[in-house]
């Protein structure tokens, strides 16, 4: 059970890596909003998990964005940002008892399961922005492209998670 | 002690993100400037090896086109040739002895990105075709960027279309320089700026490199005036220029080796060194 899971995980790591780098980082919708689905794993990450496991997982997940998009170290920071705030996020969104009611991601409320996403999705995008163009004065061009690289991934994480749910019934 | 060692199991995971993120902001903050990013960049082999084989696949999609850029240059220089067969001597010349001061690689774009603010690109090319640092790439159509790493096979290239880019360019009628610089807001048009506000400058005139560097030769093409504007000191002027190429689908690109950077590199920095 342990070693499946573990297996699950490596999996899930490397086809959200390479669909990132190789897909979905080319897609350049209105010429420069692109989805960034990969902290998918962060999302859907056991919520009983070690939690600085997975923090530790989350760089060397953004690490591997960057080595192959060329972009030193801004992936690395906000996946690393959203893995530390995820209890927060986590508890303001399903409650203060989420950890005992093993709430999954897959199956819980869809108002709840949206807030979730859309907190996790927003803070990333506005942390990734904020290091990649490293500049106040670009304020605008930071929360334009947060916001609209925002709604297309949270589209695209809500869709995931939906068709690679298995059904609990 | 035991405090400080409770203190530190208690907040464990709070010290791993400082550590993390801090980590991640300087390797961000160390990417910013040129040469600096030896760790994180695609020039790497796995990475490199990846990007080959997807371009592999996606390479066969734009044969036609690359085809038809092909024919277009064979054409220019073929053209080239005939203006060059009157003047030349009838004699054959043996062109390994000619000393060339610049000497072509050509390469293939197996990454690309203009849609960020700092962008960049990868090319299958390495020290093994003796590239290194600082050499300018471009296209039949006019320039890309310049290397800023090298592994054994591939290299990224700063691409035009990034904030830290600065580059030398003239006007091609009056001579006048300025630099090169990209506002980020569209992929194919960049500001030439330092122009002095005397210059005669009309919409549609070309832009080339102006040769002061050790990077890119004199009079490589770059584009066109697409409209100019005085800046608010009233002193220069800037020019939005809409490059000849289309940045956003490069596919082979030649790399420009200069035979006499390093001895050019050295006397000025002699000079440096004196002062």
């Amino acid at each position: 059970m342990l070693n499946n899971i573990f297996f699950i995980n490596i999996v899930r790591f490397l086809v959200l890596v390479l669909t990132q780098v190789l897909l979905l980082n080319h897609v350049d919708f209105l010429g420069y909003i692109n989805p960034y689905i990969y902290i998918l794993f962060i999302i859907v990450y056991p919520i009983t998990g070690n939690k600085s496991l997975l923090i530790f997982i989350s760089f060397l997940l953004g690490l591997t964005i960057d080595v192959f998009s060329d972009t030193g170290g801004i992936h690395a920071g906000a996946a690393v940002f959203i893995a530390y705030l995820r209890p927060f996020i986590l508890k303001y969104s399903f409650g203060i008892s989420y950890q005992y009611n093993t709430v999954k991601v897959s199956n819980a409320e869809f108002g709840q399961r949206l807030l979730y996403v859309v907190s996790m999705v927003f803070i990333h995008h506005l942390v990734l922005f904020l290091l990649e163009i490293f500049n106040v004065n670009h304020i605008l061009l930071i929360l334009k492209s947060t916001l609209f690289s925002g709604i297309f991934s949270t589209i695209l994480i809500l869709s995931a998670i939906t068709i690679f749910s298995k059904k609990s019934k | 002690m035991q405090q400080i060692l409770f203190f530190f199991i208690r907040n464990k995971n709070f010290l791993l993100f400082v550590l993390l993120f801090s980590t991640a902001v300087f390797l961000t903050i160390q990417s910013h400037s040129f040469h600096k990013n030896k760790i994180v960049n695609s020039s790497n082999y796995i990475t490199g090896t990846i990007y080959s084989i997807k371009n592999n696949i996606t390479g066969y999609f734009s044969l036609r086109n690359e085809n038809n850029l092909l024919v277009e240059e064979n054409a220019r220089l073929r053209k080239h040739l005939e203006a060059y067969k009157e003047l030349a001597i009838s004699q054959s010349i043996d062109t390994n002895s000619l000393n060339y001061k610049y000497k072509f690689v050509s390469a293939k774009v197996i990454n690309n990105s203009f849609s960020r603010t700092k962008n960049k690109l990868t090319i299958n090319k390495g020290k093994q075709d003796s590239l290194t640092i600082d050499m300018g790439v471009i296209t039949s159509k006019g320039i890309v960027g310049v290397i800023d790493n090298v592994s054994k096979k591939y290299a990224t290239t700063q691409s035009i279309l990034n904030t830290n880019s600065q580059i030398n360019a003239k006007l091609k009628n009056s001579k006048h320089f300025g630099s090169l610089i990209w506002n980020t807001k569209e992929p194919n048009i960049v500001q030439l700026i330092d122009i002095p506000r005397l210059a005669p400058v009309k919409v549609g005139d070309t832009i080339i490199t102006g040769g002061k560097s050790t990077i890119f030769p004199e009079g490589i093409l770059i584009g066109s005036v697409l409209n100019f504007s005085q800046t608010e000191d009233k002193n220069s002027l800037v020019l939005n220029i809409q490059l000849f190429n289309d940045m956003t689908n490069l596919e082979h690109v030649f790399i420009i080796k200069n035979n006499d950077a390093s001895e050019i590199k050295n006397l000025e920095n002699n000079i440096e060194n004196v002062e």
